[in-house]
């Protein structure tokens, strides 16, 4: 179930640089259900489900990681200076609930800036420390911490959660290698990493796969709320086929094919003009001497805050496309 | 070759040949091989007695400074940074210019000639010129034609309680480590490779890690130290005097975490003192190694330098013999 998966891998914590729970929370649930499984140099985790002789190598990749705070000092008062990892805005991290990996807990605090403009440099976390001594016995410079998890439905479709990007592709992929049964193209499912700081994981893997096309799965923006119109693609409107955003103009053959896909499964689906961001997508496309690659988007409103909003029918528009698309002759 | 000729030889990104020439003599007695790639970059190999692993030492050769654009109708130098240089540094330092060394200074308007408004504001590179005495455009660029290199021409000198000032400290204090380090054979495979272009984005790492059979990268670096005058204790990055520093995260990539862990743990069990970087800002040729080929593992380990980018880096002796310590014993049980 798509949505359980996704509940599931959602609860893992795994900011930019640190995924490895998130990769073991995958292999766990494809155990068995791949023909091989490895994790790089950069922790990357590559799980690949072979094809028919005459097919295709399709890289997809959805990335494990998302946005935290990395602790860089410890004011002797016992309060964690921190820098973002990826893009945090201060705005949105204002007194937010965060996690570190071992458990312990902080609220996320600005400190008053005397009419400069606020920047990550005012932010300090609150981990109830009595001082410097006593924090550094729960927290060491360089631990990260994330938004802690809370998912919740928002009406009857739409769900809200930090980590939904990429969490929600994350599950895709997962159902995805689940679900099918001898197809036609090798899947090779790239579990990526540090996507947030440059797609850094999935340039090398797209490096060792070497595959014959690529499809990033990643959320997208919104256009569907008060004064946000652009990209022009709504929440419940199905999954959204990706022409160009600031990395990638998607490879006509891949989004043209991806469309075919959803025509063919009879899913509804969007077209995407992001007029920022970036995926995975132009990681693959780059690769070598070129891969033919696009990008397969769940649109996400509120994006990099603590409640990224999806709408699982546009998951399930996602996973129809995708079934499709890797049967497809490419 | 000791620390003070390898800063003293001059080479901006880019042209790096004299401190390649250098490096090569010291390294072919002591590798089983030494090759320069097509960037420019040094590759020494030194096969182990075991050879169960293989790891990369890599610092870069190049520094920052100049290069000649054009001349003023009345000779004086045009001229912009190659790598990042705040101009604030470079107002009235003396400069050598191209493989002549022609000397040089770089001036702006004198004080008596600048309204207020000119004395608030930080004069940019388009309001300095290197002036070497020439009457003429002709006579200036016949010297110094464009397209030349030029560099601080600063003193190394040590002081104080075991500091060094000198311009080049961000790398030559890893080469000078990575010449020491090749000197032992150790069970593992190594690879020294002295790179080119660091300063204008790590070019010359690129380059190696697509080459390089290592999966494990150990970049010696010379980096930012904030601790001096009104710097917030809490932004001063690490402090000189304090140990190699060890990076968890810059702007440009991140340790892999397990080679972080054990390498502050290597350093707790040795008793070398040690620091944790205490920022995530910056980069260095880690970020190009990380992401070259199918991907590499990577840590960082610095000697923290003050003023660095500068005609007067300054350092701790102490810290440069603590990151040479931290590599060797790091080598010795790889």
């Amino acid at each position: 179930m798509l949505l359980d998966t996704l509940k599931k891998v959602l609860a893992v914590y795994g900011p930019t640089g640190k995924e490895e729970n998130v990769a073991d929370c995958v292999k766990k649930m494809l155990e068995g259900k791949a023909d091989s499984f490895r994790t790089d140099a950069m922790g990357n985790l590559i799980v690949e489900k072979k094809g028919w002789e005459d097919g295709k190598t399709i890289m997809f990749s959805a990335h494990m990681d998302h946005i935290g705070l990395v602790v860089t000092d410890i004011e002797d008062e016992g309060y964690l200076r921190v820098t973002s990892v990826g893009g945090v805005s201060v705005a949105m991290s204002k007194t937010r609930h965060v996690v570190f990996a071992n458990g312990v807990e902080g609220v996320v605090v600005c400190q008053p800036t005397k009419g400069e403009t606020e920047t990550l440099a005012h932010l300090f976390v609150d981990i109830g420390a009595e001082d410097k001594a006593d924090a550094l016995t729960k927290v060491q410079l360089g631990d990260v911490c994330v938004y802690a998890p809370d998912c919740f439905m928002l009406g009857e479709h739409r769900i809200a959660s930090p980590a939904m990007d990429d969490r929600c592709a994350v599950a895709l992929l997962t159902e995805l290698l689940c679900e099918i049964e001898n197809p036609k193209n090798t899947i090779v499912g790239v579990f990526s990493t540090q996507e947030e700081v440059g797609l850094r994981g999935a340039t090398v893997a797209a490096y060792s796969v070497n595959p014959d096309l690529g499809v990033a799965l990643d959320v997208t923006g919104w256009g569907d709320t008060p004064e946000v119109k652009l990209p022009a693609v709504k929440l419940g409107k199905g999954a959204a086929v990706k022409f160009m955003d600031r990395s990638m103009v998607a490879t006509p053959c891949v989004r043209d094919a991806l469309m075919a896909a959803a025509e063919k499964a009879g899913v509804p689906y969007q077209r995407e003009v992001l007029p920022y961001g970036g995926t995975d997508g132009a990681a693959i496309q780059h690769s070598r001497g070129g891969v033919p690659a696009g990008t397969l988007s769940i649109p996400c409103r509120y994006v990099h805050s603590a409640c990224e909003v999806i709408d699982m029918r546009d998951m399930e528009s996602a996973l129809s496309i995708l079934k499709t698309f890797v049967n497809m002759e490419f | 070759m000791d620390l003070k000729t390898l800063c003293e030889m001059n080479g901006v990104s880019g042209d790096e040949k004299e401190i390649r020439k250098a490096i090569i003599e010291q390294a072919k007695p002591l590798c089983d091989s030494v090759k320069i790639d097509r960037m420019g970059n040094v590759i020494a190999f030194k096969k182990g007695k075991k050879g169960t692993s293989h790891i990369l030492f890599s610092a870069h050769m190049d520094e920052v400074g100049f290069i000649i654009m054009d001349a003023t109708e009345d000779g004086l130098l045009v001229f912009r940074p190659v790598g990042g240089i705040d101009p604030r540094v470079c107002v009235s330092k003396y400069v050598v210019i191209g493989e002549k060394k022609v000397k040089g200074v770089i001036g702006a308007m004198a004080i008596h000639l600048q309204s207020r408004e000119d004395m608030k504001r930080v004069l940019p590179f388009d309001n300095l010129y290197i002036d070497i005495g020439a009457k003429s455009k002709d006579e200036a660029l016949g010297e110094c034609p464009p397209g030349t290199f030029a560099y601080f021409d600063s003193a190394y000198e040590t002081f104080g309680d075991g500091f060094v000032v000198s311009k080049a400290l961000d790398d030559r204090v890893g080469c000078y480590n990575m010449l020491r380090l090749m000197e032992e054979t150790y069970d593992a495979d190594v690879t020294y490779a002295f790179v080119v272009q660091e300063e204008v984005g790590c070019r010359g790492a690129a380059g190696a890690g697509f080459a390089a059979d290592a999966d494990t990268v150990i970049v010696l670096e010379g980096t930012t130290a904030g601790d001096m005058g009104d710097a917030n204790p809490v932004q001063s990055i690490c402090n000189a005097g304090k140990g190699v520093v060890v990076s968890f995260m810059d702007g440009a990539s991140i340790a892999n975490n397990e080679l972080y862990r054990d390498m502050m743990a290597l350093a707790e069990k040795e008793n070398i003192p040690h620091q944790a970087k205490r920022g995530a800002t910056g980069g260095n040729d880690a970020g190009a190694y990380q992401r070259s080929a199918a991907g590499k593992k990577t840590c960082v380990l610095s000697v923290p330098c003050r003023y660095i980018h500068g005609p007067s880096s300054v350092m701790k002796m102490s810290d440069m013999e603590n990151q040479f310590a931290l590599a060797q014993a790091f080598a010795r049980q790889a």
